[in-house]
C-alpha cells in the first residue's frame, strides 16, 4: 500500500486531531495550562481537600477550584472530563449531537468512606455488630440510597458524558492503571481506522485523589515523600527523585479521519500517527529488567506510524520521577534510539503537574501536540541534580523554542502496562 | 463486511459457573434433555440467595502458590478460567501465539478487606475526628498486596504474568456495558485485520458483600427471604447475582483454520448501544441493535436472553425477543446461571457457541417450565442487558 492525501502508510485513514481540552492543577483550558506548562510553574501543593495529619505523603496535584454537587470521585471525574470535552468540541467547531463513538479513561472508583461513614451512622443502634457491609445492607434494604449507588458504578462517568455529548452507541471506559489514557485514545484510533467511525470523542479523566488512595500508592512505596517543598518534589530523571507525586485532571481529544477535518474546514492541531500496546509479564508493579516490552512498545509506535528512529523529534516521557520508572524508561528509549538520543530533547510534564495517573495519557497528548503547534518544548522542572546512570537532554527547568514535527509520548503503569502514540504535524 | 479470511471464529472456551468448570460440563448441561436446575446458595447473610463459586482446585490453573497469594477470588477466578480458554483452544503452551495475543478483560474491581472496613466504621462511630482516624487506620491496617489484589487491570496483569498473554492488554470497564464493549472491540479488531487472535472475557464473584452494596443499594435484589420454599430452583423475582468466570479465544478464521483448530461457531456480530430505559426507548433500541447484529432474524433458532431479573426490563427484552425472532427457542440464562455482571455477556456467548457445537436440542433453563422446545442450533443470539443500563447482542452461526 501506499499512503495517499489522505491515507496512511498502510493505506488506513489518517486519523486527525481538530479539538482538544485540558484541566490539570496548573488551571482550565489549554490556554492557562500551556503557558503555566512553558513557564516551567508547579501545579503542586500541600493537601487541604482532607486532613494531613498521620500520613507520610501530604502533597498532591489535586484540582481544587472546579465546583462539583458532592466532593466525591466520580463528580470530579464527570467534571474535568465534562469541561474538558466542551473545550475541545468548540475547538473542533462541532455543535450538536457529537454522533461518534466515546472512549473513556476513567478511575476505577469505589464509595468514599464520607458515604461509608453515613451509612453506618444510619445503622439502628442495636444492629452495630458484626460485618459492616451486612449492616449497610440491612440500611439499603430499608432505604435505597441513589447517591451511594451512583458512587460504586464503574459506568457513571461515560453514562452522563453520552448523555450529555450525544455520543453514539455503548461508550467505552477503560482503566489500564497509568497507562489509560493512551489507551482510549488507540482505541479512538482503531475504530476510525477500522471505518466504523469518522470520529471519535477520546476522553482521560481523573480525580480520584483521597486519603485511601493516596495511603494505597505509599504502601507500594510509589509516592514522593519531599513534603517540604511540594512544587520540588516531582524531579524526573534527577537523581534525588523518589517517587510520583498524585495529580488530577483531564483532557480531550476530538479525532476524525483527516478528510472529514479538511473537508468541513476544521483547522488540523496534529495527527495521531501511530500507537502500540505491548503487555509486560514480568511483575505486578516492575517492569522487565531488559526494558524489552517497553522497547516493543516504542518500536511499534514508530513502525505503526511508519517512522524510523530518526524520525522522532521531541519525546514527552512517562517520567514519573520514581526511582525505577525513570531508570527503566531510559534504558528502553536507549534501547530503541541507540546513539541518536542524545540529540532528541525528552521532557517530562509531571515535574509540573504530577502524575495524573489514569488521565496521564490524554493531557501528555494534548502537550505533546501543543508543541507541534507552537514549536515550544516544555521543560523539565527540579532538574537540579541529573541522575548521571540517566544522560538525557531533559530540556532542564527551561522551556526550549524549537520547531518540531513528531512527538513521541509513553505510558507505563503498573500490571504490566505499556502505551506508546506517536503524534505528527499536518502533512505538508 | 467480513472477508472470509477476517471472519471471527471462537476457537476456545474457559467457562467456570455455579454449576461447574469447563466446556464438557457445560455442553453436557446444554445437551441434557432435562432442565438445567440452577445451583444457588442462600447462606449470605442478611439472607441473600447467589449462585455461589464451585469448588475449584485453583492450582490446576494457577500453578505457583505466589500467585495465588498475590490475588483475591476475583483476579483468581479470571485467571483461571483464561487458562482454561487457551488450554482448550490448544494454545496454553504456545509461547508465541500467547506473546502477540491481544487480551481484552471487563472487569470490576476487586475484594475489599471487610474486616479493615468493618473496623473502621466501628471506630468512626466513637470518634469525632474521622478523616485522621481514617488516615492512621489506613495506614496501619491496609495490606499492599490486597491494593494489588483490588485494582482492577490486575486481572489482566494477572493473566499476563502467569499464561503469558503479552499482546495488547486492555481493561474494560462499566458493568455488563464492559463485557459487550470487550467482544464488540475484540471481534471488530479481527474483522478489519488489526488482529488475529485474542482472549477477551471476565469474572465475576456473585458471594462478596461489598459488590452486593451495588444491587442492594437500589433495592434491586430478590427481596425474598432464604426461608421461603421456592427460592432455591424458583424463577428470580429480582436480581440474583451469579459467579462466573468466561474467557473466549476469538481468532480470524485464516488463523484458526491454518493451525487446524476446532471451531465452535462463527462470531458473526457484536453490536450495543445504552440511553433511556422508557418505553418505546427501550424496544426500538434493542430493535435497531438487532436490525445491525440479526438482520436475518427468522434464521435465528436459539435466542439466550441475558436481563438482569430486574421485572420490567426483563419483560420488555422478552415480549421483544419473542416477536422478532419467532422461530426462536429463548432461554432466560438468569434462570440457570444468575446475572453475572461484567461476565453475563462472555457467559451468554460461550453458552451459545456450545449450544451451536453441541449440534442436539439446547435443555431448558431453569425449572419453572413453559420455555418452548429447541431443535439443533444453527444460528443463536444472545443478549445482555445492564441492570441499570446498556444492551448487547451477539449473533453466532454454525461453522461452515
Amino acid at each position: 500500500m501506499t499512503a495517499g492525501k489522505f491515507t496512511d502508510h498502510l493505506g488506513r485513514p489518517i486519523v486527525a486531531v481538530t479539538g482538544m481540552g485540558v484541566v490539570t492543577s496548573l488551571g482550565q483550558g489549554i490556554e492557562d495550562n500551556w503557558s503555566a506548562l512553558t513557564a516551567g510553574k508547579s501545579g503542586i501543593h500541600s493537601i487541604t481537600r482532607f486532613p494531613i495529619d498521620k500520613l507520610s505523603t501530604t502533597i498532591a496535584g489535586t484540582i481544587d477550584f472546579v465546583d462539583v454537587p458532592s466532593p466525591i470521585a466520580v463528580e470530579r471525574s464527570f467534571a474535568y472530563a465534562r469541561d474538558t470535552a466542551h473545550e475541545a468540541i468548540a475547538q473542533a467547531g462541532l455543535s450538536g449531537d457529537f454522533q461518534g463513538p466515546l472512549f473513556v479513561a476513567a478511575p476505577p472508583v469505589e464509595p468514599e468512606w464520607s458515604l461509608r461513614f453515613a451509612v453506618g451512622d444510619r445503622v439502628p443502634e442495636d444492629q452495630r455488630n458484626g460485618n459492616a457491609y451486612a449492616q449497610f445492607l440491612s440500611v439499603f434494604r430499608q432505604q435505597p440510597d441513589e447517591h451511594f449507588w451512583e458512587s460504586m458504578l464503574y459506568g457513571t462517568v461515560s453514562e452522563r458524558l453520552a448523555d450529555l455529548f450525544g455520543t453514539r452507541g455503548l461508550p467505552v471506559t477503560v482503566s489500564t492503571a497509568c497507562a489509560s489514557g493512551a489507551t482510549a485514545i488507540q482505541l479512538g484510533v482503531d475504530a476510525i481506522r477500522q471505518g466504523k467511525a469518522e470520529r471519535t470523542l477520546v476522553i482521560g479523566t481523573d480525580g480520584s485523589v483521597s486519603a485511601e488512595s493516596l495511603i494505597r500508592f505509599s504502601l507500594l512505596s510509589a509516592l514522593s515523600r519531599q513534603n517540604e517543598n511540594p512544587e520540588g518534589a516531582s524531579k524526573p530523571f534527577s537523581g534525588d527523585r523518589d517517587g510520583f507525586v498524585m495529580a488530577e485532571g483531564g483532557a480531550t481529544l476530538v479525532l476524525e479521519t483527516l478528510e472529514s477535518a479538511l473537508s468541513r474546514g476544521a483547522k488540523v492541531l496534529g495527527i495521531l500517527a501511530g500507537c502500540k500496546e505491548k503487555a509486560d509479564s514480568f511483575h505486578r508493579t516492575r517492569s522487565s529488567p531488559d526494558g524489552g516490552p517497553a522497547i516493543a512498545t516504542i518500536k511499534g509506535a514508530l513502525a505503526d506510524a511508519g517512522l524510523h528512529e530518526d524520525g522522532i523529534d521531541y519525546i514527552n516521557a512517562h517520567g514519573t520521577s520514581t526511582p525505577e520508572n525513570d531508570k527503566m524508561e531510559y534504558l528502553a528509549l536507549s534501547g530503541v534510539f541507540g546513539d541518536q538520543l542524545t540529540n532528541i530533547p525528552v521532557s517530562s510534564n509531571k515535574s509540573m503537574i504530577g502524575h495524573t495517573l489514569t488521565a496521564a495519557g490524554a493531557i501528555e497528548a494534548v502537550f505533546s501536540l501543543m508543541s507541534i503547534q507552537t514549536g515550544t518544548l516544555p521543560p523539565t522542572i527540579n532538574y537540579d541534580n541529573p541522575d548521571p546512570a540517566i544522560p538525557l537532554d531533559t530540556i532542564p527547568n527551561v522551556k526550549r523554542d524549537k520547531p518540531i514535527t513528531s512527538v513521541l509520548s509513553s505510558s507505563f503503569g503498573f500490571g504490566g502496562q505499556n502505551a506508546c502514540l506517536v503524534m505528527t504535524a499536518e502533512p505538508a | 463486511m467480513n472477508t472470509h479470511a477476517n471472519e471471527v471464529v471462537i476457537t476456545g472456551i474457559g467457562i467456570v459457573t455455579s454449576l461447574g468448570i469447563g466446556c464438557e460440563r457445560h455442553a453436557g448441561l446444554l445437551a441434557d434433555p432435562q432442565p438445567i436446575v440452577p445451583v444457588r446458595s442462600t447462606n449470605i447473610d442478611p439472607p441473600y440467595v447467589v449462585h455461589p463459586l464451585p469448588e475449584i482446585d485453583w492450582s490446576e490453573q494457577i500453578p505457583r502458590r505466589g500467585d495465588q497469594r498475590q490475588m483475591e477470588n476475583w483476579q483468581r477466578l479470571g485467571v483461571f478460567a483464561a487458562g482454561l480458554a487457551l488450554d482448550d483452544a490448544g494454545l496454553k503452551e504456545d509461547a508465541d501465539a500467547c506473546s502477540d495475543m491481544d487480551l481484552i478483560v471487563a472487569a470490576g474491581g476487586g475484594e475489599r478487606d471487610v474486616a479493615v472496613d468493618t473496623m473502621i466504621i466501628e471506630e468512626s462511630r466513637k470518634r469525632n475526628d474521622r478523616e485522621v482516624m481514617l488516615n492512621e487506620m489506613l495506614t496501619t491496617e491496609l495490606r499492599p498486596t490486597l491494593f494489588l489484589a483490588q485494582l482492577s487491570n490486575l486481572l489482566a496483569g494477572n493473566i499476563s504474568i502467569v499464561h503469558k498473554v503479552t499482546g495488547s492488554s486492555r481493561t474494560l470497564m462499566g458493568e455488563e456495558g464492559a463485557g459487550i464493549s470487550a467482544l464488540e472491540t475484540a471481534h471488530a479488531r479481527i474483522a478489519a485485520g488489526q488482529s488475529t487472535h485474542c482472549l477477551t472475557g471476565a469474572a465475576f464473584i456473585a458471594e462478596r458483600l461489598d459488590t452486593f452494596l451495588m444491587i442492594e443499594s437500589r433495592n434491586l435484589s430478590d427481596r425474598r427471604l432464604s426461608s421461603e420454599p421456592d427460592l432455591a430452583t424458583g424463577n428470580p423475582d429480582g436480581v440474583v447475582l451469579g459467579t462466573a468466570g468466561v474467557f473466549l479465544v476469538l481468532e480470524s478464521r485464516q488463523r484458526a483454520e491454518a493451525r487446524g483448530a476446532r471451531i465452535y461457531a462463527v462470531l458473526e456480530n457484536v453490536g450495543g448501544d445504552r440511553g433511556p430505559r422508557n418505553e418505546p426507548a427501550l424496544t426500538e433500541r434493542l430493535d435497531r441493535i438487532a436490525t445491525t447484529v440479526a438482520p436475518q432474524a427468522e434464521a435465528v433458532d436459539l435466542v439466550i436472553a441475558g436481563a438482569a431479573g430486574e421485572p420490567v426490563t426483563s419483560d420488555i427484552e422478552q415480549a421483544f425477543l419473542s416477536s422478532r425472532f419467532p422461530n426462536a427457542a429463548l432461554r432466560s440464562q438468569r434462570a440457570a446461571f444468575g446475572h453475572g455482571i461484567e461476565a453475563q455477556f462472555p457467559l451468554a456467548i460461550a453458552l451459545g457457541a456450545l449450544a451451536i457445537h453441541n449440534d442436539t436440542p439446547v435443555s431448558p433453563f431453569g425449572t419453572n417450565g413453559g420455555e418452548s422446545p429447541s431443535a439443533a442450533t444453527r444460528s443463536a443470539v444472545v443478549t445482555t442487558l445492564g441492570f441499570q443500563r446498556g444492551e448487547g447482542m451477539a449473533r453466532l452461526a454454525r461453522n461452515g
